[in-house]
């Protein structure tokens, strides 16, 4: 809910301590553009220090740099401009305030793709987020708004069909065994720890309005109202990064549809692509991965240097902040943003399938100098 | 004051909270004709009831300990959102009506009887309270300026303090690493906080910013900044004088309130809710006077704690509130909060305590111990 404080103190002494601080929004956030940002708020009553909160309360770390702030609701983008175009352009590798962003959910638009060797790629895996137009992000949604999402979604969800049909559960509603079975194919999540996600209010009224919908084939997942209000994810064993991005932009764009036909649609806009409550996921709020054996090439001194020029990155299989667990990493675009999602695909295919080879020639002692690929 | 389109889009019945796992006392009185009454409402700093019961909401308790469930974020909570948080006071503080009775504040320490104990069994005494300053939002609440506000009223104040009262402020965001490890090595250095039933009100937001503790150089008055309250103020010493722990809690808090009332400040007080806390369940006096005390034979005696509830006693382990026991010293201090003042509790706590060595003497030696008759509430 709204907070606009009568008395007020000045923007000198309300200004946060960002001494100790090491993350994108303690980089931009000047004493000026503070005083200046304080007395705006959307029209949903969401404020300056909303945005910022998380960022105060979690210093960062020396070595990885968080954004340090989340939007409240699509407005956010706006009326805080000046605080999150800086943010933005450092974040997502120099994009530009007046730059547009390209959609392209066309799955006959990837080449290839379908052909990643199954002895080294395990599973494949894409997701990204999806934001409901009018209703306030994770941070700032009452418990009414949030409700409405979840309903919406289910919906949408439930007059999916053929291969994308399926059945939603809802948090607070699940059965021991439901539950059980939902760890057991590694679909449930829990109520956020993480500081960075608490700080930022996301977590409240836990469980109400969250849930985990799945198709019967278990190939295609939406979590409502984690982080954002949807993440859509679709998934399989083995190397067919094709028929996964197939279901992935069929679904997508089905669900859209199904929110259209209900007057509403998902927050995008041509500059900053779809909308979601981090400023790291916007754009195609795409992550498009794989689980990969590279033992080998996972110690040659050439490693990191092929992964940036591939414009990827690499994760422990537990997901973000894990280790790699015997030579098998998550590779996945490092990009979200200035790229469409056909491209940031057709990336890690390509990577992937590189990064295979050089994996071959390793396993056979040879070398992979006339491999290296020129920077992306 | 606030101003949200989707209010018009949403019945507030679509907001009311799923209360249906919960066990709280905000929980056992929000009705969803209370919810739709005070939604709407908000203090004049803005503070609404969807923030007050946020905690409560987000923490549904445990099906054996009913914890609260809600906060102020101001002074003016406990009157705009009235309608819940006098039955929520009510139940919390066994029956004390807000709307019809009065609180009794009494500081005047020469009034207590016999308050040195027998330190073959009382090993420590302390008393606890909490103050808040007038004008300023309370933790949940604060702004930035006002958390520094509170500081630096509260820390000039202290500076005023002389005699066996003066000491030194060490703030959370400057102390050094030696002042941190002395003062975790007196067992005075406080964290952020990390209960959920805290954290989730707001009260951690901005740590360390402004936050940091006080003590005089005996060591014997310690003042807590801006955790859970603008102030929690301690008196405590080693063995069983409660008498002289309690003379100098008196001392000290009105010194500190002759010193911020110099500067034309005040702290939160009515005669309806007593001192005003950012916890419900911290009203009246917020204090809590205790002792940790070996009671070996008395603890295993099946009468023990029904000994204790009539003499309105709590027992805790000596780590504090959800502790347990160490062997068998035992943390008791006084049940109540509101509706009795100062010297009335610390008097039940010594009255109580020494019942309590009295029977462990008796069990010494053999004889029979009696439950004493309810002392009134």
């Amino acid at each position: 809910m709204a907070k606009l404080t009568i008395k007020r103190l000045s923007p000198e002494e309300e200004f946060p301590d960002l001494s100790q601080h090491n993350n994108h929004m303690a980089k931009v956030l000047t004493q000026d553009m503070y005083t200046k940002l304080r007395d705006r708020a959307t029209p949903n009553g969401f404020t300056i220090d909303g945005v910022i909160q998380t960022g105060i309360d979690n210093p960062g770390h020396p070595f990885i740099m968080t954004v340090g702030c989340v939007a409240g609701d699509e407005e956010t983008y706006e009326v805080f401009k000046e605080l999150l175009d800086p943010i933005i352009e450092d974040r997502h590798g120099g994009y530009k305030p007046t730059d547009k962003h390209k959609t392209d959910l066309n799955p006959d638009n990837l080449k290839g793709g379908d052909d990643l060797d199954p002895n080294y790629v395990i599973s494949s895996r894409v997701r990204t987020g999806r934001s409901i137009r009018g209703f306030c992000l994770p941070p700032h949604c009452s418990r009414g708004e949030r409700r409405g999402v979840e309903k919406m979604s289910v919906e949408a969800l439930d007059s999916l069909s053929g291969d994308l049909k399926g059945k939603y559960y809802a948090l607070k509603n699940m059965t021991d065994a439901e539950q059980q079975q939902l760890i057991d194919d590694h679909f449930l999540f829990d109520k956020p720890v993480s500081p960075l996600l608490l700080a930022s209010g996301m977590a409240r009224d836990w469980p109400d309005g969250r849930g985990i919908w799945h198709n019967d084939t278990k190939t295609f997942l939406v979590w409502v109202n984690e982080e954002d209000h949807l993440r859509v994810i679709s998934m399989q064993k083995g190397g067919n990064m094709k028929e996964v991005f197939n279901r992935f932009c069929t679904g997508l764009t089905k669900i859209e549809t199904l929110f259209k036909d209900k007057g509403t649609s998902f927050m995008w806009n041509e500059h900053l692509g779809y909308v979601l409550t981090c400023p790291s996921n916007l754009g195609t709020g795409l992550r498009a991965g794989v689980h990969v054996k590279i033992p080998n090439m996972s110690k040659h001194a050439k490693f990191e240097e092929v992964l940036k020029r591939l414009r990827l990155q690499k994760r422990g299989t537990g997901g973000v902040d894990t280790a790699a667990v015997g030579g098998t990493f998550d590779i996945s675009n490092a990009d979200r943003l200035g790229f469409s999602e056909v491209e940031l695909v057709q990336m890690v295919v390509d990577g992937v399938k590189l990064l295979v080879e050089m994996e071959k020639k390793l396993e056979k002692g040879q070398s992979i100098d006339d491999l290296m690929p020129a920077q992306k | 004051i606030h101003f949200c389109p989707h209010d018009l889009m949403y019945p507030d019945s679509a907001d009311y909270p799923d209360l249906r796992k919960h066990n709280n006392c905000m929980a056992s009185h929000l009705t969803p004709a209370i919810y739709a009454k005070l939604v709407d409402k908000a203090t004049p700093n803005g503070y609404t009831l969807d923030q007050a019961i946020q905690t409560g909401v987000d923490n549904p308790g445990h099906p054996f300990i009913k914890t609260v469930g809600m906060v102020a974020g101001d002074e003016e909570s406990y009157e705009v959102f009235a309608d819940l948080l006098d039955p929520v006071i009510k139940e919390r503080h066994n029956g004390y009506d807000p709307q019809t009775m009065t609180h009794p504040t009494d500081l005047d320490s020469s009034k207590l009887k016999s308050g040195k104990f027998d330190e073959r069994y009382v090993l420590s005494s302390r008393v606890r309270t909490g103050r808040s300053i007038r004008g300023l939002s309370l933790p949940p609440a604060c702004t930035r300026a006002e958390r520094r506000e509170v500081e630096k009223v509260v820390v000039d104040a202290l500076a005023g303090l002389k005699g066996d009262l003066a000491g030194t402020y060490y703030s959370l965001t400057h102390m050094t690493d030696q002042e941190q490890q002395q003062l975790i090595d007196d067992h005075f250095l406080f964290d952020k906080p990390v209960s959920p039933l805290l954290t989730c009100s707001g009260m951690a937001r901005d740590w360390p910013d402004a936050r940091g503790i006080w003590h005089n150089n005996t060591k014997t008055f310690l003042i807590w900044i801006n955790e859970e309250d603008h102030t929690r103020v301690i008196s405590m010493e080693k063995g069983g004088n409660m008498k002289r722990v309690f003379d100098r809690f008196c001392t000290g808090l009105k010194e500190v309130e002759r010193l911020i009332q110099e500067k034309g400040w005040e702290f939160m007080w009515n005669e309806r809710l007593g001192y005003i806390l950012t916890c419900p369940s911290n009203l009246g006096t917020g204090l809590r006077a205790g002792v940790h005390v070996n009671l070996p034979k008395l603890s295993k005696d099946p009468r023990f704690t029904k000994i204790l509830d009539n003499l309105r006693l709590q027992k805790r382990g000596t780590g504090g509130v959800d502790t347990a026991a160490v062997g068998s010293t035992f943390d008791i201090s006084n049940l109540d909060r509101l509706g009795q003042s100062e010297v009335q509790l610390v008097q039940t706590v010594v009255d109580g305590v020494n019942y309590l060595i009295e029977c462990e003497k008796k069990l010494e030696k053999g004889q029979d111990i009696k439950i004493p008759p309810p002392v009134r509430k």
